[in-house]
């Protein structure tokens, strides 16, 4: 297919842009094949580069002859688009639509773009281990972290998605670890596997105990048997105790979603309106929910130094929310950039969370949603919350899990294309397209990312999960709703007092040493 | 540090007293003490034995709970949102320090307040100086007037007219003698309309009084040429406004109590609007259901979210600021002057006004500024802070959080524009911690009338000069004095989702639930260790010219040594009150290895509360 059958109208003059808290543009609108590109061919006046990729929904008014666009994006950014003459504006109104919606993910912007930049550090090559794919289709990764050798695991096994995260010697912990998995398959008669319970139990030492953490309610993990699934009877798994916890499931989250952005949305609230709307979108009780089953993990494990085993249904969404959080809470490692891209590579990526089917749509889809769901930015808002309670222990700030966000919903790289690993493998994307690392690696882009608060330590950090003191993400859902310009400010000059101080201590050491050298010149003098 | 052992109250001095977290499940014990004027605990046993001192001024209430296996509860609440939860072994200990502290709790007369007998060291003159700190008369001047439309009148020189009003006013000079007269008899109070703040840019003045005897129907001229003075002084404006900060069916009932507002028939030029901030009563109401939400145990998010709501806490302080923004915009946008009362003219008028000011005069967002700020606009002008913080012979119904609310409304100005004050939220909760401490003279009684019969600055310390003696602590590390230049007037924005709430505030004593590091803490450090490595460079550099050395231009800078860091910077910083039993993430209790708690016995009866 070419993409120039679906653009009617590759260009538009005398286009009028309107967007929050920016002086609005005119300019030329043009289309192509992944943008819509907006130019008032002004030297100083900022353009308008939008993938397709990115737009989650439009809407068309007219008015006379005067067509209006309004563009939703998947990063929640609103914009509107005047453009004259009707039959131009539904041109480009059908074109945006077709473009982005396509259902080839091999046509994907991705696929086509070529980095202006020279990769220097292939980050296709950075965390993932080679041996791993030779044979996905029939097997199924079973890899111990700390060692080097990779094993797989027959997907005849009942758990078709075992991944074990060895506590890393950091941890005063001896010997435990934290497993993820899927729900066992044991169906309404009970079935059980001798395999599965010496698998899990022979993670356990003798005398040792271990928590198995089910993200569901012990109400929905019965009706979960109906369908052939289930939990682990304690009698089968002797030194395991199970603990329910009610992390909703992902159907749910989006429609918290979307209620959330819309209350965001809507300017016209009273205090009243705008608290319940805020509450009615459930979105920070999820938080909580997320950010307690993932302390009581670090906890089982630092506190109690037992094991632990998470999981849910699938073992692809909220398990990793809770293994992905309880390690940031553990490990002072995954605080760091590095670390942090270790984590989303390991607990996400690898772990088969289903990116593209989960972020098809975002907050302002119209459809019946079908596999989408906001998991990715639940765990992202978790941790912001973390970095929040403890500002100086992360080595990046927040405009890296934003970063985080759009490029999971749209992207110019690959790391988020597809399903799992066997699906990118398929996709040949490390041959095809860039790696998000590639280029967030660069020290160019790096520096965005830095926080300059960040003071290393090697604690455990246990954050509040009252809610007093969780907050509403601001810096996503009411990032194109409010100005932020005294905000950014007040930050830069936090910056200059930080590297201000730097700079006056490496002026008094330098001047220290010069006095001493002059001093040490000077005695041999004074005692002939 | 001042133990004054107390002759009649008894027991002095508990042991093994146990105090228990708020909301989790921690304890500590310790020794209990009880002075004259604190309730002291000192943790016993432990390398780093923290202290918990508690004035009795703050003390709110006191609650004897049933007892329980391990001893007698008891369950104090501190105005400053502090609440304690001992556990005294034996209940006839509990009992006695129940009793004596319902004894202490209620100062019968000023000279029992503890700013009486509060001695900081310091001679009569630097007390004197420290009262002096503060001067209304030159804050005026600052403002330029008196001047050619607004002059100072000395009709209340004796509190004749007013007795709650400061003796010092400022009138138009067209407001003669008989009309200010007439005028005050025609207000609630005799608080008639006086200047208050003028912003000297467009002459436009703001001005303050209580409600006029209207009734259904009643004029009075005097007060009708007084709005008229008050509208010909400013000649940028045909029209003045006057601001009801009430909801107007308050207003209309209070007509028929021969209260009310303004006509606009009989008042040429003015344009009248409400701008409904509720009474004392519901503020008062609002406060508690807000407090009683927040110190709920395992709170969820939606009881939480559903609790902020039903309080109505964030929409009276979303009205408040509405209407300052108000206030600020017919000033500047207009050049209007503008008339602002409520019922009395001392709750919601000082709200409104104070913040409005604080909104239209970068002065008033410095250290010192917000300081004549407060003494202007609620010390002087009569806000009831005796009645309203409950400091003497209690009247419940009296009691209100109105001053709190103009505290939080600024820290939520703080929250927009971080750059444009001098302090930071420390300085707003010492304010707030003094107002109900009684410790210094400031704020005690009702009136400026009142604070002279108690000789107060005879008597008495002034928490100005105190809090500038420890100024250090209370600055904005982000403060920037240009901010002031760029943005003379603050325009924040009124978006129910920039109101938040304030958990240093509210749980200003609840350490597990704050941030585990603080960037404000952070970031002041790093500035004051920038202002000592100033010095120790310029010490350097003046060493080194005594070998000859000219310093300046600087050598290449090498990169520092660990060892050659300053000890002053970065200093001890650990991710304190961090632990996983302190948060409560549930379920682990009843795990193989932890200990059940002993079970509480808790009884149907026997529960003593009081409340003053």
């Amino acid at each position: 297919m070419e993409f120039a059958e679906l653009i009617k109208t590759p260009r538009v003059d005398g286009v009028v842009l309107h967007r929050p808290f920016m002086p609005t543009v005119e300019g030329t609108l043009c289309l192509t094949g992944h943008h819509l590109i907006l130019s008032s061919r002004q030297d100083n006046t900022e353009e308008l580069w939008l993938l397709h990729a990115n737009i989650d929904s439009i809407e068309k008014r007219f008015v006379g002859s005067l067509g209006t666009i309004i563009v939703k994006c998947k990063d929640l950014r609103v914009i509107q688009l005047d453009i004259p003459g009707m039959e131009e504006c539904l041109n480009i109104a059908s074109s945006i639509e077709a473009l982005s919606t396509l259902d080839s993910v091999s046509l994907m912007y991705p696929f086509f773009y070529r980095p202006l930049f020279e990769v220097i550090e292939d980050g296709w090559q950075l965390f993932v281990p080679e041996e791993a794919f030779k044979d996905l289709e029939s097997m199924v990764l079973f890899y111990p972290w700390n060692e080097t050798t990779l094993f797989g695991l027959p997907k005849e096994d009942e758990e078709d998605n075992i991944a074990l995260w060895s506590a890393e010697s950091a941890f005063t912990v001896d010997e435990a670890v934290m497993m993820r998995a899927a729900q066992p398959l044991t169906g309404t008669n009970g079935r059980r596997c001798k395999e599965d319970e010496k698998l899990i139990n022979a993670t356990l030492c003798a005398g040792k105990r271990g928590y198995i953490i089910d993200t569901r309610t012990i109400a929905v993990a019965q009706q979960a048997k109906t369908r052939g699934g289930g939990f682990e009877q304690e009698a089968n798994y002797p030194q395991w105790r199970r603990i329910h916890k009610a992390i909703e499931r992902s159907n749910v989250l989006q429609d918290s979603l979307i209620k959330l952005v819309e209350a965001c949305n809507d300017q016209s609230h009273s205090m009243d309106r705008w608290l319940s709307k805020l509450e009615a979108s459930n979105w920070q009780s999820k938080v909580k929910e997320i950010l307690t089953t993932a302390c009581l993990a670090a906890q089982c494990i630092d506190r109690e130094g037992a094991s632990v085993l998470v999981h849910g249904t699938e073992g692809t969404d909220s398990t990793l929310q809770v293994t992905s959080l309880a390690q940031i809470i553990l490990d002072p490692a995954c605080r760091t950039i590095r670390g942090f891209e270790v984590l989303i590579e390991r607990e996400w990526l690898q772990a088969g969370h289903p990116f593209q089917q989960r972020c098809a749509q975002s907050a302002y889809s119209n459809g019946k949603p079908r596999s989408e769901a906001p998991v990715f930015l639940l765990f992202l808002d978790c941790v912001w919350q973390i970095l929040r309670q403890f500002p100086c222990s992360f080595q990046f700030n927040e405009n890296l899990l934003i970063m985080f966000f759009e490029h999971a919903y749209a992207s110019q790289f690959g790391t988020f294309l597809g399903n799992c690993v066997a699906e990118r493998v398929k996709l040949q994307l490390s041959q095809k397209t860039v790696s998000l690392w590639s280029w967030v690696n660069r020290p160019q882009e790096l520096e965005r990312f830095l926080n300059p608060l960040y003071e290393p330590n090697n604690l455990v950090i246990w954050p509040s999960v009252a809610p007093q003191s969780l907050l509403l993400w601001e810096g996503v859902f009411l990032r194109w709703n409010r100005s932020t310009k005294c905000l950014d400010e007040a930050c830069q000059e936090m910056v200059h007092i930080i590297e201000y101080n730097k700079e006056l201590q490496n002026k008094v050491n330098s001047l220290r040493r010069q006095l001493a050298q002059l001093e040490t010149e000077d005695s041999p003098l004074q005692t002939p | 540090m001042h133990k004054k052992k107390c002759n009649v109250c008894f027991p002095s001095q508990v042991e093994q007293v146990k105090l228990l977290d708020r909301f989790s499940n921690k304890s500590v014990t310790g020794t209990l003490h009880l002075t004259a004027t604190h309730l002291i605990f000192v943790e016993s046993n432990s390398t780093s034995a923290q202290e918990i001192w508690i004035l009795h001024h703050h003390i709110a209430s006191v609650e004897k709970l049933s007892l329980t296996t391990s001893g007698c509860p008891l369950l104090i609440q501190c105005r400053n949102f502090r609440l304690v939860h001992f556990v005294i072994p034996r209940e006839r200990d509990c009992h006695d320090i129940y009793s004596s502290l319902l004894r202490l709790l209620r100062p019968v007369s000023y000279d029992e307040l503890y700013a009486f007998s509060y001695n900081p060291k310091q001679n009569d003159q630097q007390r004197e100086e420290g009262w002096q700190l503060i001067d209304l008369a030159a804050e005026f001047e600052r403002m330029g007037v008196p001047c050619d439309q607004w002059q100072l009148t000395d009709v209340n020189r004796e509190y004749k007219v007013c007795e709650t009003y400061p003796r010092d006013l400022y009138v138009p000079i067209t407001a003669s003698k008989p009309i200010i007269i007439g005028s005050s008899k025609f207000r609630s109070k005799g608080r008639f309309p006086v200047l208050t703040y003028f912003y000297q840019e467009k002459k436009a003045a703001v001005c303050r009084c209580s409600q006029p005897l209207s009734g259904f129907s009643a004029r009075c001229l005097e007060d009708e040429h007084m709005l008229q003075a008050i509208s010909k002084a400013n000649h940028n404006s045909r029209y003045i406004y006057v601001m009801d900060t009430r909801p107007k069916l308050n207003a209309l009932a209070n007509r028929a109590a021969g209260k009310g507002y303004e006509n606009e028939d009989n008042y040429p030029n003015i344009r009248f609007q409400f701008v409904g901030i509720e009474n004392i009563h519901v503020m008062r109401g609002s406060l508690q259901k807000l407090l009683e939400v927040m110190g709920t145990r395992s709170l969820s998010m939606t009881d939480y979210l559903v609790g902020l709501e039903n309080s109505g806490w964030l929409r009276h302080i979303k009205a408040i600021m509405d209407a300052a923004i108000f206030l600020a915009k017919a000033v500047t946008d207009e050049g209007a002057s503008v008339l602002v009362h409520c019922s009395d003219g001392w709750d919601r008028t000082a709200q409104v006004c104070a913040l409005g000011s604080l909104l239209l005069d970068p002065y008033y967002r410095t250290i010192k500024g917000f300081m004549v700020l407060i003494e202007k606009d609620w010390i002087s002008f009569g806000h009831k802070f005796a009645d309203r913080c409950d400091q003497l012979d209690p009247d419940p119904k009296e009691v209100s959080p109105i001053f709190t609310q103009f505290l939080e409304c600024v820290w939520q100005l703080t929250e927009q524009f971080p750059q444009a004050f001098e302090f930071s939220e420390w300085f707003l909760i010492q304010i707030h911690e003094h107002v109900h401490s009684c410790q210094f003279g400031n704020f005690l009684g009702n009136s400026q009338r009142q604070r002279e019969d108690l000789q107060l600055k005879e008597r008495t310390y002034s928490l100005w000069a105190h809090l500038l003696s420890e100024k250090q602590n209370y600055l904005n590390p982000v403060y920037s004095p240009s901010f002031a230049e760029s943005h003379p007037v603050l325009e924040p924005s009124t978006q129910a989702y920039h109101f938040k709430f304030w958990r240093n505030m509210y749980h200003q004593y609840d350490r597990s639930m704050h941030p585990r590091q603080s960037i404000l803490k952070h970031v002041l450090t790093l500035k004051e260790s920038n202002r000592e490595l100033e010095g120790t460079v310029q010490a350097l550099k003046t060493k080194l010219q005594t070998f000859g050395v000219s310093t300046s231009p600087l050598k290449p800078q090498t990169p520092p040594r660990e060892e050659d860091a300053p000890a002053s910077t970065g200093g001890e910083r650990t991710v304190e009150g961090s632990s996983a039993t302190e948060n409560g993430y549930g379920e682990l209790k009843g795990s193989f290895d932890s200990k059940n708690e002993p079970a509480v016995v808790t009884l149907e009866f026997g529960v003593a509360r009081m409340t003053c």
